[in-house]
């Protein structure tokens, strides 16, 4: 009986720092619609800059304000990112700013490296909670009675913020209606600036009381943002209470899951989160999403069309250009190539299901990485030849999408996604931990191209073939009347319905068709590699195909591969100087700013402007 | 000699002595090989290696480079992605013009790149990598491993442990493959030597996330008289708190897996465990006596003003191991540089290392110790130097364990 107490107060005090971080997050999403992925790191700075205080500060006091002045600062700089890198970008396309965030983190990555160095940083214990009380003869530190006592009064804090105050009654008609709250006169920028600011604070605040149980290192950043995520759609996108509850249940339930499963520890939130999502598809505490909430902001998408003689005559150089390259360039840029285009019909696969099914996925390497495994355990384990093993990669990506997009399809929007984040860590946990089958993280190796393409000039046209043509039939779906019923179903289900489209079921088939690509790219990454890793599954996979797909530009059919092209070769080219995460994180953002429609997006509009292109009202 | 060789010569010294390199590595081109390594994704443990290597490098050219030629490393970031590494590894030995490849601290990264090694014939070096599966159940005759492996140092600290009464054992290892390795082998050596003990606990936290609180509590509730760790980095500062505050290594001897290596204890500072017996580095207590070791640290601390870890010995001995093998196959051919690393001889700071033709794996050893208080900050003490070759399984088990060739 004492340890269960013991055990459900360690739970406790570590639902603490992880409320802290979520509400803040939960907050930044319900007003500004911003899926902040650079949350983790405001927690890493606080860390690091409460670590920082407390050396300067002696004492008791020195402690405590050493904690308030870090969620002080770390608010700050939430600020001057909101100001200097969102604000640009707010009438970009719904879900734009997560790519500004994105290049966010990888910039305040290498500035903490320079500003603290890579040692980890031992946080200092809190003077005078140094020692353990016992509760039923059970040790529970000091300092954990602490957090307990803390998070609740945090807590009650921003609930009487939100519900008691004028700012909060702003702050919930803009998480409601954000126009309409404008409208009213409200100046809404600084109502923006504002949540950021207490966001980031929060997460500071959660950083720096992490402290004494941890400390600061520079991996910390990725590491909460799982579970941040989580927490935070548990408990319902924009819902403190549902974030104070969901971050309670999923710590306590850790802790039970430590003791008496121990090897669940990887997967254990996300299972519970599935099912959460399967019984409450809008989180525990969370409202239904108000419809229109997720109407396109900024321009409205243009209907496609079939590319003009000029774009035509552009690709098909540029192809011509790409065929040629074994002729003309030495080794290494065919399998710089080949790399580049695996990865961008990896991409387009996730552009399609984005841009014309408006189907936010956040676990597309899901498939991607499920093809590659595909292929290579049917080479390991049956001796399978490439050809075969390249036809079977898609196809079981193609089923692994039909199960996981049957359960996923029931939720939309925000929710949609971070049921594919959890599959795709389902599976990325199954490939790591089921080490006498998958090879755990040590991975499957000496998985080659059969003898007559083992060559990289022969596999740069196998590649080159299948991606190419990968791409084309991505295009070509888009304009047959399957990509119809998709924009249909995308842009307004109940018309939709209303003319007799099934939405669900073109949903589903979309989702499958984009799977199949991807599992495609990864057999033939697989082969390229001739080894397969867990990380091909990792969320972090997901978000660079997420990434590139807006960077390239969502509402163009050419955003995925263009995106994936010029992710890869800037990351290729940047990689080779020493601060690159600092440099690229920098183009990004700058890239962001300068062309909120993504990269073709803006060309287009350029090309309409000098005259180079037709624009829409002109072809009619 | 005429006026303009002399003036040449001149030139060339000056030249020389901007760049701290002696004449005589100066004829020819250099030797270039590739270092393929997560500066970024690990750099608290890739940087020292990486100044291991420099130190290496000039102490190898000043003395007349390797067949007459400069050594030099070119050292790329792959971000810790397998993938990545690979598209390098490919980049370096077809248009960058290197002979062979090193590097690596992930051992998946390793073993993407071992693969991709054999496939291709070129010589790989995996420096800091640990996984058993690299020289024995992966391996290949083109990957070559220098640091002592996973299985070798729990073989050791298993050694330790046979000689107490300890019985019951609980473990703590990260849940992925090394931890779940260095888990297998400590348990297979221990019941070998002393067959009645009890494992009565496992836990597995995930890597840099874990619920340290938790499991400390989970492992008192199993009432070990011993416990082997194997968590590093901000995992074992955490778990070393929590366990610290609750009492939990109280009247228990833990063995930690590389808990000695300043790399993890250094960050400790005053918190650092006492009496855990760890496999580690401790540089700070050499003297004369340990050969080549003190001469090591002084230079080291000389050139970087900093103290050496363990990765600075790794990346140090790693372009020793390279300039020995190339200057034995006298050529920069693959073919060459392979036959040369089987059964190489290689004197470096911690004693001779053999690369052993039955696996490929050095015969590196480890330094085995217990921890201690000392001016505030953790070390190693009653220590003793293990060489690796005696902690191997037999010949006829390890080609069990090996891929035919």
């Amino acid at each position: 009986m004492g340890l269960f107490i013991a055990q459900i107060l360690t739970g406790l005090a570590n639902a603490g720092a992880l409320f802290m971080v979520a509400s803040g997050l939960s907050l930044i999403f319900g007003v500004t619609r911003v899926v902040n992925f650079a949350h983790g790191s405001f927690y890493m700075l606080g860390a690091y800059v409460g670590y920082s205080l407390m050396q300067a500060l002696p004492g008791v006091a020195g402690f405590w304000g050493a904690i308030l002045l870090a969620g002080l600062i770390v608010g700050v700089i939430g600020v001057i990112v909101e100001i200097c890198v969102l604000r640009p970008v707010y009438r970009a396309p719904e879900l734009f700013q997560l790519v500004a965030t994105f290049g966010v983190i990888l910039v305040i990555q290498d500035l903490t490296l320079m500003i603290w160095g890579p040692q980890d940083l031992l946080g200092p214990r809190a003077p005078g909670l140094k020692g353990i009380i016992r509760i039923m003869g059970e040790p529970v530190p000091q300092y954990d009675i602490a957090l307990i006592a803390i998070t609740p009064f945090v807590a009650i804090g921003l609930w009487y913020l939100i519900t008691r105050t004028r700012v909060g009654t702003l702050v919930r008609a803009a998480t409601q209606d954000r126009e309409m709250v404008g409208a009213l006169g409200v100046n809404q920028s600084w109502l923006f600036t504002g949540v950021f600011f207490l966001g980031c604070a929060l997460a500071g605040l959660g950083g720096a009381l992490q402290l004494p149980k941890g400390g600061a290192d520079l991996l910390m950043d990725f590491s909460i943002l799982g579970a941040v995520f989580v927490v935070v759609v548990i408990g319902g996108m924009g819902s403190l209470p549902g974030a104070y509850l969901a971050a309670v249940i999923i710590s306590i339930l850790n802790v039970f899951g430590v003791t008496y499963a121990p090897q669940s520890t990887l997967v254990l939130m996300f299972v519970v989160m599935v099912v959460v999502l399967m019984i409450r598809p809008f989180g525990l505490l969370g409202k239904e999403e108000v419809a229109g909430e997720h109407g396109q902001t900024g321009e409205p998408e243009r209907p496609i069309k079939p590319a003009g003689p000029r774009i035509r005559l552009l690709v098909t150089t540029l192809l011509v250009i790409l065929a040629l390259l074994p002729l003309y360039s030495g080794n290494f840029a065919v399998v710089l190539v080949t790399d580049i285009m695996i990865f961008c019909l990896f991409a387009a696969s996730l552009h399609f299901m984005l841009g014309q099914g408006g189907l936010v996925s956040f676990g597309h390497a899901a498939f991607f990485g499920g093809g590659a495994y595909a292929a290579a355990l049917l080479v390991t384990y049956a001796s399978t030849p490439m050809e075969l093993a390249l036809v079977l990669a898609p196809v079981s990506a193609g089923l692994a999408a039909i199960v996981i997009g049957w359960v996923c399809l029931r939720s939309t929007g925000v929710y949609f996604a971070m049921l594919t984040l959890a599959f795709g860590q389902l599976l990325w946990s199954l490939a790591f931990q089921w080490g006498d089958v998958t090879g755990g993280d040590d991975g499957l190796v000496n998985i080659w191209p059969s003898a007559w393409a083992s060559d990289n000039t022969v596999y740069y046209y196998l590649a080159f073939t299948l991606c190419v043509g990968g791409i084309l039939l991505l295009r070509q779906a888009a304009h047959a009347p399957f990509g119809y019923a998709l924009r249909a179903a995308r842009d307004s289900t109940r018309q939709a319905e209303a003319t007799g489209i099934n939405t669900k079921r073109v949903q589903w088939v979309a989702f499958t068709f984009a799977g199949t690509m991807a599992g495609l790219a990864g057999g033939l990454f697989v082969f390229s590699k001739g080894s397969i890793f867990p990380n091909e599954l990792e969320t972090a996979r997901s978000f660079d195909a997420l990434i590139v797909v807006f960077l390239g530009g969502v509402k163009t059919l050419s955003g995925g591969w263009v995106g994936g092209a010029f992710f890869e070769g800037a990351k290729d080219y940047l990689t080779r100087f020493e601060y690159w995460r600092l440099t690229l994180g920098l183009l990004i953002i700058f890239v962001v700013i300068l062309g909120p429609e993504g990269i073709v997006g803006s060309l287009r509009k350029a090309g309409e402007r000098i005259g180079l292109l037709k624009t829409p009202e002109d072809a009619t | 000699m005429t006026r303009t060789t002399l003036f040449a010569t001149l030139a060339g010294a000056v030249a020389l002595g901007l760049t701290g390199l002696s004449a005589a590595a100066q004829s020819g081109e250099p030797i270039k090989v590739g270092e393929i390594n997560h500066y970024k994704r690990l750099a608290a443990f890739a940087e020292p290696y990486k100044k291991g290597i420099e130190l290496a490098l000039e102490e190898i050219n000043a003395e007349g480079g390797v067949m007459g030629r400069p050594l030099e490393f070119i050292f790329r970031d792959d971000q810790g992605d397998p993938g990545e590494a690979i598209k390098i590894a490919e980049e370096l030995m077809t248009s960058e013009g290197t002979v062979m490849i090193t590097g690596s601290i992930l051992s998946n990264v390793g073993l993407a790149i071992s693969s991709v090694a054999a496939e291709k014939g070129w010589v790989y070096l995996a420096a800091e990598p640990l996984a058993d599966a690299l020289t024995w159940s992966q391996g290949n005759p083109w990957t070559f491993r220098l640091r002592t492996s996973t299985y070798m140092q729990a073989a050791m600290l298993a050694e330790q442990a046979a000689k107490t009464d300890a019985v019951k054992y609980a473990t703590i290892a990260p849940n992925y493959a090394y931890g779940k390795d260095a888990v297998a082998a400590f348990k297979e050596v221990l019941t070998k030597l002393k067959p009645e003990v009890e494992f009565v606990g496992e836990q597995w936290p995930a890597l840099f996330k874990i619920d340290a609180g938790a499991e400390v509590q989970a492992l008192e509730r199993s009432k070990p008289d011993a416990i082997y760790n194997v968590t590093f980095g901000p995992d074992l500062a955490k778990f070393v708190r929590e366990g610290t505050t609750r009492g939990l290594f109280e009247g228990r001897t833990v063995y930690g897996l590389l808990s000695g290596e300043p790399e993890y204890l250094e960050p400790l500072a005053d918190e650092a465990p006492e009496g855990w017996v760890v496999t580690g580095y401790p540089w700070y207590d050499f003297t004369d006596k340990d050969g080549a070791n003190k001469p090591f640290v002084d230079a080291y601390q000389a050139r970087y003003k900093e103290s050496p870890k363990l990765g600075s010995l790794v990346g140090y001995m790693t372009a020793e191991t390279v300039a020995a093998a190339i200057e034995k196959a006298g050529s920069t051919e693959s073919d060459a540089i392979r036959m040369a690393f089987e059964g190489l001889n290689v004197s470096t700071p911690v004693g001779e290392i053999t690369f052993r033709e039955i696996d490929n794996q050095a015969t590196m050893g480890a330094f085995v110790g217990k921890t201690m208080l000392k001016d505030g900050a953790g070390v190693m003490t009653d220590w003793t130097y293990l060489n690796g070759a005696d902690y191997l399984p037999s010949d006829e088990e390890v080609s069990k364990l090996r891929p035919a060739e």
